[in-house]
């Protein structure tokens, strides 16, 4: 499933000081994929559209904090 | 010439009391990737690059202006009723002393705005390709910034500006592929 934010399992040494993060994540959003925009795409109602920032949904990529349901270790 | 409308781009809300966020937010406001280092960058490079992209540097360069003044706003509205004891405990001491609540373009860590933060090579495939990655950095930056807050008013604003970056480093990718596509030209097979 496509996903703007890949993750990726980092090496882990046993002499790591800190709790070692097992999962890393980056951001990967849609304007890396899109090429030249084409015509005639969806959009947002304007009200919409202000809110969020762009008027394509194609282009309209959320962002929250990775580290609220990062992986301490446990998984 | 610009005609001046008298508000932000996007409401900005500041809910919770935090001059330490203020310290973080001048990154984006007198940082490398920050929104004047942006509008500088694209409003120099306009004169020199073909006729065909010069408008979506005009146009983006405005605009960073704009962003620049929402930075302003969150870093005034934090700052503005903290002690001189507030701005010590927030790490804000050394700007204190500099220049009271006065905003300064500097970055998080205190250096001043510098033009070598900046570039103008006159190559437009080089000039753009760095305006995709200031784009993308500046990107960057309002991601490690909704990180350190909790404040969902100031990541609603954060994630505007977010956003934006993503669209103008839309703009900036498909003002190469206008340089590289030769649809002027005619083709004989």
């Amino acid at each position: 499933m496509y996903t703007v934010r890949k993750k990726y399992r980092p090496y882990i040494s046993p002499f790591d000081p800190c709790k070692p993060m097992v999962i890393k994540t980056y951001e990967t959003p849609p304007q890396l994929y899109l090429g030249f925009q084409p015509y005639n795409l969806p959009q947002f109602q304007p009200h919409e559209a202000l809110r969020l920032g762009t008027l394509w949904p194609a282009l309209y990529a959320p962002y929250t904090n990775p580290y609220e349901d990062c992986d301490r270790g446990d998984d | 010439m610009w005609i001046y409308e008298k508000k932000l781009q996007y409401p900005v809300r500041v809910n919770k009391c935090d001059p330490n966020m203020a310290k973080f937010l001048i990154e984006q406001y007198g940082g490398a990737d920050g929104e004047l280092a942006a509008a500088l960058r694209y409003m120099n490079q306009r004169y020199t690059v073909p006729d065909k992209v010069i408008g979506i540097l005009n146009d983006i360069g405005t605009e960073e202006f704009a962003h620049l003044e929402m930075i302003a706003t969150m870093v005034y509205k934090l700052t503005k009723d903290a002690t001189a004891e507030q701005m010590k405990e927030a790490g804000l001491g050394g700007h204190y002393a500099n220049h009271d609540k006065a905003l300064f373009y500097h970055n998080a860590a205190g250096s001043p705005w510098t033009a070598t933060y900046i570039q103008a090579k006159g190559d437009p495939i080089a000039d753009l390709y760095e305006d995709i990655a200031a784009e993308e950095k500046a990107r960057a930056t309002y991601q490690w910034l909704i990180n350190m807050t909790d404040d969902v008013d100031l990541i609603d604003s954060l994630s505007f500006l977010r956003e934006r970056e993503i669209v103008h480093s839309q703009r900036f990718r498909e003002a190469v592929e206008i340089l590289k596509a030769d649809r002027e030209q005619k083709k004989i097979f």
